[in-house]
């Protein structure tokens, strides 16, 4: 329609001009703004422009009618001929039809040749009503606008909905803190275009409620674990495209992706608590494993002392017995303090502050050995 | 250009008029839309009406004419719409509340219907909006708590599409399916519990835990235990005697050399120890 308009104003203005002029004609000084606005005519002006613009100059009811007045004393001035007629080529042709062919030429190629680019689309109707056609990328002609209207969609591209953390029940009636991202791209432009009222909220709320069912049909900790999450997430992705395929949404679900999946802060330090218990746990077996280290490799090392000596003994009993004997009474003896008496015959006299005196010793005092002759 | 306008001046005026006439007469349904022509107040016709058999490309949308000053075209949407509920408490059969977010996708299947009794698309949507509430808080209120996070409400779901869609049938709709949104505990006591709930059950698994590892401790002790004596049992079972022997000393030299605080001995001559020494 600009186009039309474009064309319109260019006859209407000489037109226009004579009554204008009849309003402006009292108050001169107007005038000249007036004759302005006619200026960009003044290039296509023949030869006579500086003629014809002292005449403008002094425009008036009178010059009007002189120049318009088919019987004009001056109409046969200028070689440009009337002062209003339409601009002229240098031939004499006129020039409006040109001016308006070559607008229409541009506005024809400019809106009917469309450059698509890779990975997009382009609809097609007819004066944005009916659906003609689907462009595929490459150079594509259409009639021009407004008989085709042409509108490209980037349909390779992923797009993310990010839905933010939220507190979602899960099948053991806990609780989960969970925020996920889904990416999807268009599937079928012109179902996209057609279908939904509003093809994005509706990708975010299918999102939302397959996320929802599927998260209430696995346990907490299965959410938790790394394994029940891509279980979820594969499980939503199938449920969201179901649930678009139902619309006939023209969308494709390429993927779900949890990105965080945590107990809510409420509870989040019972939470840690266990796994604070698990090291404990653990710590305490640690513990016990090295007990049962420290009795067993003992309990070896012992039996195997026995062992040795066993076999010594084996080859001369008494007389290791005797020497272990010995030795072990020489090593006891020699570092205690000793009393020594004979039962026969002598009353035994215990020197009781001689023993406490060697007790408080603690090193051992000299041998009070008294040995009966 | 004056000879133009005298020339043509008829012809003109006959094109604006033409331009005229066809504006008024002519308009355009886009592929989203359905037209209800509504003749001198009543409905007329249909353009573009929803088929699904229709293709893009072969429905009956683009130019159609109206009788100008006497028909009035209204623009029906012919795309899924959204029917939003707004967070509801629900009382389930085990007398949990829930909060309760569903949503509605729907058509409309018959423009003149709805035109007739609805109005246009917004008044549609407040008309269904409380049916969907009620006919939810009906079916919801008949299950558990329980039975709402399982599949279960699979079978609500299609039992609350199916009777909302017979409701708004009569406005000339079709339902295409409601879905949950969201089923959550309500803020304050339901909540709370829950969380309770979780932290005592966290409190149970942690001691658990604490207990099991305790436990499994002292088996390994005694298992270590149990080893040890087996294995002195082998070695010191060949001879008992001469462990007997053998441990005394040991306990010996153990109690008098590495014990604690000095000791005195008091003995007697007769020792065996002194066998040697009495000169025999």
């Amino acid at each position: 329609m600009k186009h039309w308009g474009l064309a319109m104003a260019g006859k209407k203005n000489p037109w226009g001009t004579p009554g204008k002029r009849g309003d402006d004609s009292v108050p001169d000084p107007d005038t000249p703004s007036g004759e302005k606005s006619d200026g960009p005519r003044n290039p296509w002006l023949p030869g006579g422009g500086s003629d014809n613009a002292g005449k403008r100059r002094s425009a008036s009811i009178e010059d009007i009618f002189k120049n318009r007045g088919p019987e004009g004393p001056r109409r046969s001035g200028g070689p440009g001929g009337p002062q209003f007629r339409l601009p002229q080529g240098p031939g004499g042709r006129n020039l409006v039809p040109w001016i308006i062919g070559g607008l229409a030429a541009i506005w024809i190629i400019a809106t009917s040749v469309h450059f698509v680019q890779p990975g997009e689309e382009a609809v097609v109707t007819r004066f944005g009503g009916k659906y003609v056609d689907t462009f595929g990328p490459g150079t594509n002609v259409s009639f021009p606008w407004p008989i085709s209207q042409v509108d490209k969609e980037n349909v390779i591209e992923i797009r993310t909905e990010e839905v933010p953390t939220k507190l979602i029940l899960t099948g053991d009636q806990n609780l989960v803190d969970l925020s996920y991202s889904v990416r999807w791209n268009i599937d079928d432009l012109t179902l996209f275009q057609f279908q939904l009222a509003d093809p994005i909220e509706t990708v975010r709320e299918a999102a939302e409620t397959a996320m929802r069912s599927s998260v209430a049909e696995k346990t907490l900790d299965n959410v938790i674990s790394g394994e029940g999450r891509a279980d979820v997430e594969q499980n939503v992705r199938t449920r969201i495209q179901a649930i678009l395929d139902g619309y006939g949404a023209g969308i494709a679900v390429q993927g779900v992706e949890i990105d965080k999946t945590d107990p809510p802060e409420r509870v989040i330090e019972a939470f840690n608590d266990v796994l604070a218990a698990q090291q404990d746990a653990e710590r305490e077996l640690n513990r016990a494993r090295r007990y049962a280290q420290q009795v067993l490799a003992r309990a070896e090392g012992d039996a195997e002392a026995f062992n040795q000596i066993y076999a010594e003994y084996r080859m001369a009993p008494e007389v290791t017995r005797r020497r272990l004997y010995y030795e072990t009474m020489e090593a006891v003896l020699s570092n205690t303090d000793k009393t020594v008496i004979d039962a026969d015959g002598v009353t035994p006299y215990l020197p009781l502050r001689e023993v406490e005196r060697g007790r408080q010793n603690s090193n051992p005092a000299p041998a009070q050995e008294r040995p009966r002759q | 250009m004056q000879t133009i306008w005298d020339r043509y001046k008829f012809a003109i005026i006959a094109a604006i008029a033409v331009l005229v006439v066809l504006a008024s007469t002519l308009f355009v349904t886009p592929e989203t839309k359905q037209a209800v022509i509504v003749r001198t107040g009543e409905p007329h016709s249909i353009v573009n009406m929803f088929d699904p058999e229709d293709p893009y490309g072969q429905t009956g949308a683009g130019f159609w004419w109206r009788i100008p000053f006497v028909d009035r075209v209204q623009m029906v949407e012919r795309r899924v719409l959204d029917l939003d509920m707004d967070n509801q408490q629900v009382l389930t059969s085990d007398q949990q509340r829930l909060r309760v977010n569903a949503y509605a996708r729907f058509r409309i299947i018959q423009p003149v219907t709805m035109v007739e009794r609805a109005g246009d698309e917004n008044r549609l949507r407040s008309q269904l909006s409380p049916i969907l509430t009620s006919v939810l808080r009906q079916e919801l209120g008949r299950r558990t708590f329980a039975s709402l996070l399982t599949a279960e409400r699979g079978t609500a779901m299609t039992n609350i599409r199916d009777t909302l869609d017979r409701q708004a049938r009569e406005y000339g709709a079709q339902i295409i399916d409601v879905r949950i949104k969201a089923a959550d505990l309500p803020e304050g006591t339901p909540l709370e519990a829950a969380f309770t709930r979780m932290i005592s059950d966290r409190q149970e698994q942690a001691e658990t835990i604490r207990a099991q590892g305790r436990k499994n401790a002292q088996i390994i002790r005694a298992e270590a235990d149990a080893d040890a004596a087996n294995t002195y049992a082998d070695a010191y079972g060949k001879d008992p005697d001469f462990y007997d022997f053998y441990r005394a000393m040991e306990s010996y030299r153990q109690t008098f050399i590495n014990g604690e605080g000095g000791s005195s001995m008091v003995l007697d001559s007769d020792n065996e120890y002194f066998n040697q020494f009495r000169g025999r």
